[in-house]
């Protein structure tokens, strides 16, 4: 049984940590850390802030949730961020070049994004099945590569269209776009709801079906799931092509919801944040979900530092705080939890298993 | 009555193949030339044949080998740590803080206090890489992706601090001083002369030579000089043995007495400072900007790739950081048309390696080598240039496919990466 | 719980002795491995410690080697007591030990492997490499000091352990289990060698579980049982079957089943089942050929490594057979060939598995007893209903095992290793009895199970077999495998060497075929 100590305290304690790290910093820098600290979350009611917040935490749940899905089979799928930008960038030149009824027009560009996503993750889940090149290492190199990619793509030679100092992909006509939902000054990505269901379905696949039920157990003992009949090879596969059909949703939000075309100046690092959104989490849609809005709190808020001539990195700085020491208190507290129960077991039992000469179970 | 039990050899162990793998004797040095002397000549006859001759310009070499300084350095960083066991996706972030230390130092105490303060906040980083990975247990990919966004965050923190009010941008710092460059003079003339007399074969290695003794900074040499240094410490040494042993059996090495943890410390410390050296080559060098957002580009990630291409070995990791160097240097000297030239230069190799292979009867290899030659001269046929925007990425894509063809001769150190605690078996 | 019994022979008194243990006992979670053990050891000695798998004779070595120190007890080296608290106070002692499992670096030369840890007393130069050579010498290691060590067969890499162990100045040599990889040339070329030092001065102790290389080259042997010293003996002058005796003891409930519930229905049927083996030319599994009828335990005796692991592995399609089939009739009669399929079609197909490394093969350790209960079922009720889980289903099903099959638990929401081993093992004996199946493989059902579990499992067992249940059983325990067995086939080197009859054959015999001895009734030398 996992206590609630083993699930809320240790991204506590990481905040509680961060936030004093961060104060120090801002002390030595001259700084008021309860000014700064103050002011972030002033800032978090003055304009539309709270919606942009809602707004960048949809895209850092999605990216959380690629990432988690590799996790739960000790996949580092370090590629999310590759796997998205390539979907965003296929899917926008689909989505512009296009023409097709509304709804139906969304709906393509999406599997397109899905299927372009799942395509660039099964080059490197190819690779280490067939070939055993790690995970690791090829997406990094993917991740790089997917930079050229986009730029030759939307070279006006290609794709590409030539907007004052911008250049992008074609935009997409209304037909393809999902509506916001006006929320006070600000408008809130109608694609809430769809992360919303890919979480609830996250959720359900991986509790309440079979294929689930053994993605975490090849995640927990290759050994022990080969014998209990799951293929390690083929889970690897299509955990690491699911993985990156999520990824192929991330950049969806603000593609169909606020830019409508995609170009090289578009957003970078999404698929990091979502390593750390997904740690943060524990790989729990509900944990995934909470890490996403306090990643996107600390971003949005940071902004507004500005004002009190605070440089905003040292929101950054909280962040990979928050990363370092979430996966170190996870650590120590688990260690500190299985030792707890085996004692609690012991108890329960009474002295009379101790008491018995096994030998060699050790 | 004698012993009648024949028990089978423990399938577990690894040790239970009687076959006995004849390993090539060549020594590493002479491979390491013999590898030179291959790459040397594939270039020159691309060059000769395809009349590119920024192929083997000096203005190439020189403009590559400041290209694969930062690489090297990570690449050396890179095997410190994996041969103590520690896997270190961290460095790109550690090179980003090593960027930083060095325009600081070198603006207010000159160039040699910007290496020193580089080396320091690298091995920053390096040290709460082994924080978290040694004495935590944190897995070391996750470290390393924390460390890589707490470098960044830092860094660009402390150039707000700092570099804005100097230079009036928080991306950017003022103009800071850069290391002397030296140059063989003698020498550098004597080839430059033997470059211009357009002699095949001669003119193209005086070229290269040209570039490589040319305009050189301290911080160069020392690069290269810390290759064979890396060597010696790490295979003649009772402290490499010991921190080696550390990357290959913990346990055992523990059970020899070998405190683990602290080499894996000083591993990661070394580490580090490699790093943020490699940062400072991005900053101290003439022809480099001095520091700037976003610099190092993944250079730490290449790095990494090229120590991985170099087999965990010294000479290796030198030699994966040339080619990327050499891939990057060509673009930038001699654009899309070199790129392509090289290409070129990719078939004749294949070709000479399909030889190689119909030699030792290895069919399939030699006819996925055609196949592959096919390709690659269909490329260089059917195009004049390459499109400039994939060109950057070359080196990522010699990185994957040699891991997917020779992921499996690889040898990285076996423990590495795995997570070790004392007393756990 | 054994007290220790008089030893068979006084310990002739030659000085002082180079080790005593007295009264070791050391506990883990859940077991005790070590009860009171006291052990002498004379200088200049073979000193040979027996006992079954798991009766605690790695334990102890790793106490007297400090890896681990005792709860209780003390160890005197050469007449001083002594703490050791890691290997390194060991080394200063004088002791060194071979570890079964290599504590060696693939990667590092021979040389290094050697120096590591030691550079302090030659260097790792000139010096270092002189002193190799006379040790390389005096063991017949005949490797280069800078061959990498993955090109070093197995008993050139066991003569590097001992050199390392020789370059320390090590007096006492610890040598556990170190014929268990060795061919039998390579374990008459061991021997000479620990002859040779013997006679130098050196002292041993040699952990084995093998009588006859006992007696071959042991000066003294004290037998290990249950985790506790029953005593010492002089190997020149016991006989074999005191010895199985000591080692096997007689105390220990017995799993007997007499009246025999064999059918004639054939369940599975393996004919000429090969294997090949990894980097050898010999098969792992060899022609391999038998029936399991319905109502029959047919047990597999073999001493370890003689190829059952594998077996039981290609049973379950965890190894693809490189010939042969594997045929299973279901209750209808109806044969199934399952040479290609899956392991999780095997599964389906009726087929219970108890893996012999649980913690490896059979739980997901942190996960809570219910998920575990899914594991192998994935597909089948109660456990799911098309691709979806009943999580209820499953719960009141793993209750009901914790129930019926005694698994001692403060609930079905614990992860699975907070349970001792006993329990963890009669929750898999539970969960792979519920299938409905038709074919139990049962490996070292009880293997570090404590003496309780021991019998529920046993029984478990038996009633599965009286209703019909063909099981096929491989144990390291002779009486288990005696007193559980329809039928007994004897597996040496990857093949079916021999059958016995359990109703009138005895440990010993069984033994003596295990081994291929050939002044046996039961075995057939080959």
């Amino acid at each position: 049984m996992t206590s609630w100590r083993t699930k809320v305290l240790p991204p506590l304690l990481a905040i509680v940590f961060a936030v004093l790290l961060s104060a120090i910093a801002l002390i030595i820098s001259g700084a008021d850390p309860l000014e700064a600290y103050g002011t972030m979350i002033g800032q978090m009611f003055k304009g539309s802030t709270a919606v942009d917040t809602v707004n960048l935490a949809t895209v850092y749940y999605l990216s959380g949730l690629a990432v988690a899905i590799g996790f739960q089979m000790n996949l580092f799928n370090i590629g999310v961020e590759g796997q998205y930008r390539f979907a965003a960038v296929i899917a926008a030149i689909a989505g512009g070049a296009l023409q097709l009824p509304p709804v139906l027009h969304t709906l393509v560009i999406l599997i397109v994004a899905v299927v372009a996503g799942a395509a660039y993750a099964a080059i490197p889940a190819i690779l280490k099945v067939t070939r055993g090149v790690s995970e690791v290492i090829a997406t990094i190199m993917l991740n790089s590569i997917v930079g050229g990619i986009i730029a030759f793509l939307i070279n006006a030679d290609q794709f590409g269209v030539q907007r004052g100092n911008n250049i992008g992909t074609r935009e997409i006509t209304p037909s393809g776009r999902i509506p916001g939902i006006p929320l006070g000054s600000g408008t809130l990505f109608g694609f809430v709801v769809i992360a919303a269901i890919i979480g609830a379905a996250y959720w359900f696949m991986l509790n309440r079906t079979r294929f689930g039920f053994e993605l975490k157990a090849s995640g927990e003992s290759t050994t022990a799931a080969a014998a209990g009949g799951v293929n390690a090879k083929k889970m690897t596969l299509i955990a690491m092509v699911l993985s990156g059909g999520v990824a192929g949703l991330v950049a969806m939000p603000e593609l169909l919801g606020r830019d409508y075309t995609y170009g090289i100046t578009s957003t970078q690092m999404y698929g990091f944040t979502g390593i750390a959104v997904a740690l943060l989490g524990r790989n729990h849609p509900g944990g995934i979900a909470l890490g996403a809005l306090l990643w996107a709190f600390l971003d949005t808020s940071a902004v507004s530092l500005e004002q009190i001539n605070v440089s905003k990195e040292i929101a950054t700085i909280m962040q990979g705080i928050i990363v370092l020491s979430v996966v170190v208190a996870y650590e120590v507290v688990r260690r500190a939890d299985l030792a707890a129960e085996q004692r609690r077991v012991g108890r329960a039992l009474g002295a009379k298993s101790s008491s018995v000469a096994g030998g060699g179970a050790v | 009555m004698a012993v009648t039990d024949i028990s089978r050899p423990d399938p577990g162990s690894s040790g239970t193949m009687p076959v006995h793998r004849k390993r090539s004797r060549v020594p590493g040095w002479l491979r390491g030339v013999i590898w030179a002397v291959i790459a040397i000549a594939v270039v020159s006859t691309a060059s000769y044949s395809t009349g590119v001759s920024a192929l083997t310009s000096s203005n190439t070499a020189s403009t590559a080998l400041r290209l694969a300084l930062p690489i090297l350095l990570c690449a050396l960083g890179g095997l410190w740590a994996e041969r103590a066991g520690v896997v270190n996706i961290g460095l790109e972030g550690m090179m980003i803080l090593g960027t930083w230390g060095a325009a600081w130092g070198s603006y207010y105490g000159g160039v040699w206090v910007g290496l020193l303060a580089a080396i320091v906040f690298g091995a920053l980083g390096g040290l709460l890489h082994a924080v978290a990975t040694v004495t935590f247990n944190v897995n070391h990919i996750v470290s390393g992706v924390a460390i890589n966004l707490l470098g960044l965050g830092v860094t660009k923190y402390l150039a707000n601090l700092i570099f804005e009010p100097l230079s009036g941008n928080p991306r950017q710092s003022p103009v800071v001083p850069k290391f002397d460059t030296y140059s063989a003079s003698f020498l550098s003339d004597w080839l430059g002369d033997l470059e211009k007399e357009q002699r095949v074969g001669i003119s193209d290695v005086a070229g290269i030579l040209r570039g490589l003794v040319t305009e050189v900074a301290p911080l160069t040499m020392i690069a290269i000089i810390l290759v064979p240094v890396s060597f010696w410490v790490l295979w003649r040494t009772r402290f490499g043995l010991r921190l080696r042993s550390c990357g290959e059996n913990p346990v055992a090495a523990e059970s020899l007495g070998v405190n683990v943890y602290r080499h894996k410390y000083v591993a990661m410390l070394i580490s580090g400072g490699f790093a943020g050296m490699g940062g400072a080559s991005l900053v101290l060098l003439r022809g480099g900007a001095d520091y700037l957002e976003n610099q190092t580009n993944g250079r730490g990630y290449i790095g990494l790739a090229a120590m991985i291409f170099g087999n965990w070995r010294p000479g290796g990791l030198l030699g994966g950081a040339a080619l990327f160097g050499y891939a990057d240097g060509l673009q930038l000297a001699g654009g899309g048309e070199a790129v392509l030239a090289l290409l070129y230069g990719a078939v004749i190799l294949v070709a000479v390696i399909v030889v190689v292979q119909l030699f030792r009867r290895q069919w399939i290899a030699a006819g996925l080598g055609v196949l592959g030659a096919g390709i690659l001269y269909l490329i260089y046929w059917s195009n004049d240039t390459l499109p400039s925007d994939l060109i950057p990425y070359t080196a990522h894509f010699v990185t994957l496919i040699v891991l997917a063809v020779a992921s499996q001769r690889l040898r990285p150190p076996k423990a590495d990466g795995q997570p070790y605690r004392r007393g756990e078996d | 719980m054994s007290t220790a019994e008089a030893p068979a022979e006084a310990v002739p008194d030659r000085g002082v002795p180079a080790v005593q243990l007295t009264g070791i006992t050391k506990r883990f979670p859940g077991v005790v491995a070590n009860s009171d053990v006291n052990l002498t050891v004379a200088a200049g000695e073979v000193h040979a410690i027996c006992g079954e798998n798991g009766a605690g004779k790695s334990t102890l070595m790793k106490i007297l080697y400090g890896m681990q120190p005792p709860d209780e007890g003390t160890i005197a080296i050469n007449g001083d007591e002594v703490k050791l608290r890691n290997p390194q106070d060991a080394i200063r002692a004088g002791i060194g030990m071979v570890h079964q499992h290599f504590m060696l670096a693939d990667n590092l030369t021979v040389g290094e492997n050697v120096f590591l840890g030691a550079e302090a007393l030659h260097g790792i130069g000139r010096a270092a490499r002189a002193r190799l050579a006379e040790l390389a010498e005096r063991t017949g290691l005949r490797a280069e000091p800078d061959t990498l060590l993955e090109e070093l067969g197995v008993a050139d890499r066991q003569r590097v352990e001992i050199v390392k162990v020789l370059y320390r100045g090590a007096k006492i040599i610890i040598l556990d289990e170190p014929t268990a990889v060795l061919v039998p040339q390579e374990v008459d070329a061991l021997f000479a060698t620990v002859r040779e030092m013997k006679a130098d001065g050196y002292t041993f102790l040699f952990i084995s579980h093998k009588l006859d290389e006992v007696r071959a080259i042991a000066d003294t042997v004290t037998v290990i049982r249950r985790g506790t010293t029953v005593g010492t003996a002089d190997p020149k002058t016991i006989t074999s079957r005191q010895l199985a005796e000591m080692m096997v003891g007689s105390e220990l409930p017995s799993p007997e089943t007499r009246e025999s519930t064999v059918t004639d229905r054939a369940v599975l049927r393996l004919t000429g089942l090969t294997l090949g083996a990894e980097g050898s030319d010999r098969n792992a599994l060899d022609d391999v050929s038998f029936t399991v009828r319905a109502g029959e335990v047919l047990g597999i005796a073999g001493v370890e490594g003689n190829g059952q692991t594998e077996l039981v592995e290609t049973i379950m399609g965890m190894r693809k057979a490189s010939g042969g089939t594997i045929e299973l009739v279901d209750a209808e009669g109806k044969a199934r060939d399952l040479t290609k399929a899956g392991t999780l079609a095997r599964r389906e197909a009726g087929i219970g598995y108890i893996a012999e490394d649980r913690t490896r093969h059979s739980l997901l350790l942190t996960q809570p007893l219910w998920v575990n209960r899914m594991l192998g079922y994935q597909t089948r009720e109660p456990v799911s209903k098309g691709q979806l889980l009943d999580i209820a289903g499953t719960r009141s099903d793993t209750e009901r095992i914790v129930r019926e099959y005694d698994v001692r638990t403060p609930g079905i929401d614990v992860p699975a290793a907070a349970l001792s081993g006993g329990n963890q093992q009669k929750l898999i004996v539970g969960r792979e009895l519920s299938g409905n199946p038709v074919l139990l493989i049962a490996s070292h059902p009880t293997r570090g199970v404590d003496v309780g579990a021991q019998a529920l499992i046993w029984e478990n067992i038996r009633q599965a077999r009286a209703a019909g249940l063909a099981v096929l059983l491989i144990s390291a325990d002779l009486d288990e495998l005696i007193g559980l067995s329809d039928t007994i086939r004897v597996m040496l080197r990857g093949r079916l060497v021999s059958e016995a009859d359990p109703a009138t054959v005895t440990p010993q015999e069984l033994g003596s075929a295990m081994t291929g001895a050939e002044d046996d009734t039961a075995g057939d030398k080959e």
